[in-house]
């Protein structure tokens, strides 16, 4: 396979997945956003997303410390979006409130931590996680896990340029951003009512 | 209180994991509680990986309840058994190669003074006797000598504990162990006085076996190295599975080497360190 023709999809990939940058695949330019690996403009991967999370049975968000922790101005409208984001779309939230490795075990039914994040897609049984407020280094090292690990769809939502080895991943994401996916989230709920209806009985 | 110093995002406050939330509420962090208060706030490490009867565990307990401002403090490990309970302490830390954590908190200490220059910002080493004594000896050594303004804390177990029990340069001469059948050679290694003779301000010794005195140990260690210069403190702690004690008899241990006189409780401290903290420990008295 020729690094162009990377795929990132979801595992098990095997124990040490390549890095998917290594594979050849380019992290997106403003307004635009990865699908699997490929570059597409910004509205299709929203659409995508929220394709993902209303088929998903049990979609789980796991936000990081820079959108728990209200550690500057800001913080607090974007966890806000967050939040509303996650209730638009049916979703859970298990927190990943730092980044200690915390030997020899986590608690995988309350928290999810980027040195062992197997542990909590296999407990709760997610099909599809989204990363929101994780450091990078730290969001790139979970994502490779998930994804040599686990089946899950990872969606890595980035402030900054995005995660090639998340199976979806938008840049520059702000409060805004975040508002806007809520809205399509919604439009394709409404179109979908059997979906928004029984999500939560089928977990 | 912690929670004018941390505040989870409003909508998180529910999903966050309930040692988070006891952290913000009931932590040490901006507040002045210290050993004896232990039992009555959020401690920074409650769970460890180490051995039952872990005399490390208790040092380790005793040093986090002690530190005068741990939301300001950087604790720098190095590998060895402490390095396990590390990944568990609600205090920035960082794992440095084995022996290179002396060389990393110098760095560190100076990479924050100009980081945040109206804020004192404190540099613990917390490492075990190997890293100290062994294998770090020169970084350990070569920072006294430059005279940082970090707190070396060795916890001393008088033995290389967690890759099968190898001598170690504190272990005492004759020791036998699992992997020193014919008992060490050579004498402990006096790093106190090397320690003050290597340009330490505050040099002390102690054990968990005296809880209040550590406490008042680990604080005036810190304090003079913000001020005066670097500082050593060494933590006898000695290891139950190595030494194949019961985990109950640790304390009665180190009473034992303190009565036959080969663990002593010392303090050192420079001219300059006791004034520094004559005037500091005035004020606090005054108030």
């Amino acid at each position: 396979m020729t690094a162009s023709e990377y795929r990132v999809l979801p595992g098990p990939e095997g124990y040490l997945p390549p890095a998917a940058a290594c594979m050849g695949v380019m992290l997106p330019e403003p307004g635009e956003a990865l699908v699997e690996g490929k570059i597409v403009p910004e509205e299709d991967a929203l659409q995508k997303i929220a394709e993902k999370l209303l088929a998903a049975r049990n979609p789980v968000f796991f936000p990081g410390p820079l959108v728990l922790w209200a550690w500057r101005e800001g913080v607090a409208e974007k966890a806000k979006a967050v939040v509303e984001l996650v209730e638009a779309a049916g979703a859970r939230i298990i927190p990943m409130p730092d980044y200690r490795p915390k030997y020899p075990m986590i608690n995988p039914a309350v928290e999810i931590n980027p040195n062992h994040p197997n542990l909590t897609i296999w407990h709760n049984r997610i099909d599809v996680g989204v990363f929101v407020g994780v450091h990078c280094h730290y969001a790139n090292v979970a994502l490779k896990i998930i994804r040599g690990g686990t089946d899950c769809y990872t969606i890595a939502l980035c402030g900054e340029m995005g995660h090639e080895d998340a199976m979806i991943t938008l840049r520059d994401v702000d409060a805004a951003k975040l508002r806007r996916l809520t809205e399509v989230v919604k439009t394709r709920a409404q179109a979908r009512p059997a979906r928004a209806a029984g999500a939560h009985e089928r977990r | 209180m912690s929670e004018s110093l941390f505040r989870i995002s409003p909508g998180f406050e529910e999903v966050m994991p309930v040692e988070y939330r006891e952290l913000v509420t009931n932590g040490p962090c901006g507040r002045e509680v210290g050993v004896s208060d232990l039992g009555t706030f959020k401690e920074l490490i409650e769970e460890h990986p180490l051995c039952a009867g872990c005399n490390m565990g208790l040092a380790l307990r005793l040093i986090l309840a002690s530190l005068p401002k741990p939301e300001d403090t950087v604790i720098v490990g190095s590998t060895g058994c402490s390095s396990l309970a590390f990944t568990q302490v609600a205090v920035h830390n960082i794992h440095s190669l084995f022996g290179n954590q002396n060389a990393v908190a110098s760095g560190l200490k100076r990479a924050l003074r100009l980081r945040f220059p109206d804020k004192v910002k404190d540099v613990v080493v917390i490492a075990g006797d190997g890293a100290t004594v062994d294998i770090g000896l020169d970084m350990v050594m070569q920072s006294w000598f430059r005279r940082e303004r970090i707190t070396t804390i060795m916890l001393d177990n008088e033995v290389y504990a967690n890759t099968g029990g190898q001598e170690s340069g504190m272990s005492p001469q004759g020791t036998v162990l699992n992997m020193a059948p014919l008992g060490k050679r050579f004498p402990k290694v006096a790093l106190p006085e090397i320690a003050r003779e290597a340009g330490c301000a505050y040099v002390a010794t102690i054990s968990p076996a005296q809880p209040k005195r550590l406490e008042r140990m680990v604080r005036r260690a810190i304090l003079t190295a913000r001020e005066v210069g670097p500082t050593y403190v060494q933590i006898f702690c000695p290891c139950p599975t190595n030494f194949k004690f019961r985990p109950n008899e640790g304390l009665q241990k180190i009473k034992q080497r303190q009565k036959e006189g080969t663990f002593q409780v010392r303090e050192y401290v420079s001219p300059e360190a006791q004034a520094f903290l004559a005037e500091l420990e005035g004020a606090d008295h005054e108030k």
